[in-house]
């Protein structure tokens, strides 16, 4: 099992729909996301291209943050899922700092918060809250693993990149272009 | 043109725009850690070669500053933490790939350590000193016996501790700047440089001065080449390590970097050294100061810009 995402950067209108549902979902607080949007603009009029991509924590395959850790707070779950045991986390930002995605930020109760794949709604066999909300279905999460799941058919069938590979982190959100 | 913006908005504290984590704390510690790691080395090689006689301010007084340096080093450490209260988490568990794991298990270690010799000159050079219990100067007799074997493992423990300050900034990928494997060895050499000014300034002795005084030019011209080499080695890396080289190389750190860390901290406290070794008088003050103020800028310096480093996507 290897939980992951495929975001179609064609199908997203940038509404950050996504962003204000994981704020909801997970009690984010205030001036925190765990999940935002990006827009990259490219050219001059009127040759300009537009890329719109909602970002979250990678949940990497080869995480820098779960290295660093410490204390082991940052760790793995099933599917791959990069997720901190709060009550081990002594907020020393090791691994905000190994993050190339900017995904982690400090609580202001003092852990260091991020995206959780919304695990908890996974387990009882629904989306993340991000992509049950997206009112272009351009977020598809899935199990690489399941040769069914609609994630693995739109990574067959489309172009994708993933961002800064090169940090050789091995991220598990796609982008489809 | 290219431009890109965050459209849901996104502005977190420390993180946005530019990483900001980790402030002065830091790079105090690392500063202090280093220090201490150079004073613990050399205390402990000139114990193991047996010229604890004749290197009276390195291998007894010195050492004294150590135990104050660690607890303060630590205590930066724990102001630095978000979660204070969970610290002891460090050491439930020892994580080999994290830097900081065993650099908190070094710290354990060395901290105790360094008190024990410290404390085991303390009669010596302050005669007026009593122990006062039976068990105390028992115990202070055999730290007296058996100073050549603490000395061993001190001189290791030390030069780990030494390198690990720079290995805590080089094992962040993420972060362009550090993540050179130059940056261990650097920091060493800076932190026992550092360390030479203390027992610089410490030492009454003429002879003990001017050996000091030598490895410490040897150290400074150890540390101008390594320097060289990491900025060498940042202009022949990716497109991250370029970007990331020019903040000191026309960039916005150029100015501090240049004058206060390799001018006044290294070229002009060498030159001095070497004044005074060919007979002009230089009061020691001087060079020693500018050493220790040019390693602690360096410090500020590399963890300030470090964050401001990242890779572009």
């Amino acid at each position: 099992m290897r939980y992951a995402m495929a975001i179609d950067t064609r199908k997203c209108v940038g509404c950050s729909d996504c962003v204000v549902a994981c704020q909801t979902e997970n009690n984010v607080p205030v001036g925190f996301c765990r999940d935002w949007v990006t827009e990259v603009v490219e050219g001059t009029y009127p040759n300009v291209s537009i890329e719109l991509r909602s970002e979250r924590c990678n949940h990497c395959d080869n995480s820098p943050c779960v290295r660093c850790c410490p204390t082991g707070a940052s760790h793995i779950e099933e599917g791959g899922v990069v997720l901190v045991t709060h009550h081990k986390c002594i907020g020393c930002g090791a691994c905000i700092q190994s993050c190339p995605y900017k995904a982690r930020y400090s609580h202001p109760e003092g852990y260091v918060d991020k995206c959780t794949f919304c695990i908890h709604r996974v387990r009882e066999g629904l989306d993340p809250a991000c992509a049950s909300v997206c009112p272009t279905k351009c977020i598809y999460f899935g199990d690489l693993d399941d040769p069914n799941a609609k994630l693995v058919t739109v990574l067959k069938n489309r172009k994708f990149k993933s961002l800064a590979p090169e940090a050789g982190t091995k991220p598990q959100i796609f982008y489809l272009l | 043109m290219k431009e890109e913006l965050f459209v849901s908005g996104r502005s977190i504290p420390n993180i946005d725009p530019n990483l900001n984590i980790w402030h002065w704390q830091i790079p105090m510690y690392l500063f202090l850690g280093g220090l201490a790691a150079g004073i613990l080395f050399f205390a402990g090689v000139f114990t193991i070669l047996g010229k604890e006689h004749k290197m009276r301010a390195t291998v007894k007084m010195a050492p004294l500053v150590v135990p104050a340096a660690l607890v303060v080093g630590l205590f930066m450490l724990f102001l630095d933490l978000k979660h204070k209260l969970f610290f002891w988490q460090l050491y439930t568990t020892i994580r080999l790939e994290s830097p900081m794991s065993w650099g908190a298990w070094v710290l354990m270690l060395i901290t105790p350590l360094s008190i024990l010799w410290a404390a085991s000159y303390l009669t010596e050079l302050f005669p007026g000193w009593d122990w006062r219990y039976k068990v105390l100067k028992d115990f202070e007799g055999w730290l007296i016996k058996n100073r050549v074997s603490l000395a061993w493992p001190m001189t290791i423990l030390s030069v780990i501790l030494g390198i690990y300050t720079g290995i805590l900034l080089s094992a962040f990928n993420a972060r362009p700047l550090w993540n050179t494997s130059i940056l261990g060895p650097l920091f060493l050499v800076s932190g026992m440089s550092t360390g030479a000014a203390v027992i610089l300034l410490m030492s009454k002795d003429h002879k003990e001065r001017k050996i000091i005084g030598r490895i410490d030019i040897l150290l400074i011209i150890i540390e101008l080449f390594l320097i060289t080499h990491l900025l060498m080695g940042y202009q022949a890396g990716s497109e991250a390590q370029i970007n990331a080289a020019a903040l000191f190389l026309g960039g916005s750190f150029t100015a501090p970097f240049f004058t206060f860390v390799v001018l006044l901290g290294l070229i002009l406290p060498a030159l001095l050294e070497t004044m005074e070794l060919r007979g002009w008088s230089v009061p020691v003050i001087i060079p020693a100061l500018l050493v220790l103020a040019g390693g602690l800028i360096f410090r500020f310096l590399m963890v300030e810009a470090g964050q401001l480093t990242r890779y572009l996507y």
